[in-house]
């Protein structure tokens, strides 16, 4: 089994991209609407991903 | 509010109409799907939950075992194992096989172990999206 050496920016891209798709598939009932929702999905969960290491680096000063 | 009334108030549907799509998918992860006619979310749905749980193994994640002790110590390895057991055959292969890893510090490792859970855990949302078709209550 090969070794993965994910950063944390790299793991939550990827979790964030697989977790979108899957609520995408799950939650709508058009093919349209499952796409459009899986895109908000990872949007937001960039937003989360970005706003959260702002808020933490602005934090530690 | 209509829909959830109309869904709660909906005859209970025979466990023999969902628990063999509802087994399949917790074994086989989209295979609930591919059961139900389903192809094409099935594929994806099985690549999503393999890819992340392969992500896990290969950054050599933990797989949890029941243990207990105080409440967060039992809440978080029991949570964890369940999360684990709900990959299906992933986790029964990776058990077999022997690539299970023992815990080890660093941070690589502890977003396998998460890794891990999360494939368990986008499997449970499959499994119950596969027993709302099945049980009619989606298309």
């Amino acid at each position: 089994m090969p070794k993965m050496n994910l950063s944390h920016f790299e793991a939550s891209i990827l979790f964030a991209l697989f977790t979108s798709v899957v609520l995408g598939v799950i939650t709508k009932r058009t093919d349209r609407e499952r796409l459009r929702y899986a895109l908000h999905c990872f949007a937001y969960f960039l937003l989360a991903i970005f706003g959260l290491s702002w808020l933490m680096y602005l934090g530690h000063g | 509010m209509t829909e959830n009334s109309a869904a709660a108030a909906a005859p209970a549907a025979s466990i023999g109409k969902w628990a063999p799509a509802v087994l399949l998918a917790w074994l086989v992860p989209g295979g609930g799907h591919f059961l139900l006619k389903r192809p094409a979310r099935g594929a994806i749905l099985a690549a999503s939950v393999a890819i992340v749980f392969l992500l896990g193994l290969m950054m050599r994640g933990t797989l949890f075992q029941p243990e207990g002790g105080d409440l967060l110590t039992t809440v978080i390895y029991y949570g964890g194992f369940i999360g684990d057991l709900l990959a299906g055959i992933l986790y029964f292969l990776t058990v077999w096989l022997g690539y299970s890893q023992p815990d080890m510090p660093g941070h690589v490792h502890d977003y396998g172990t998460k890794f891990l859970v999360a494939a368990g855990l986008l499997n449970l949302l499959a499994i119950m999206d596969a027993y709302e078709i099945a049980t009619g209550r989606k298309d």
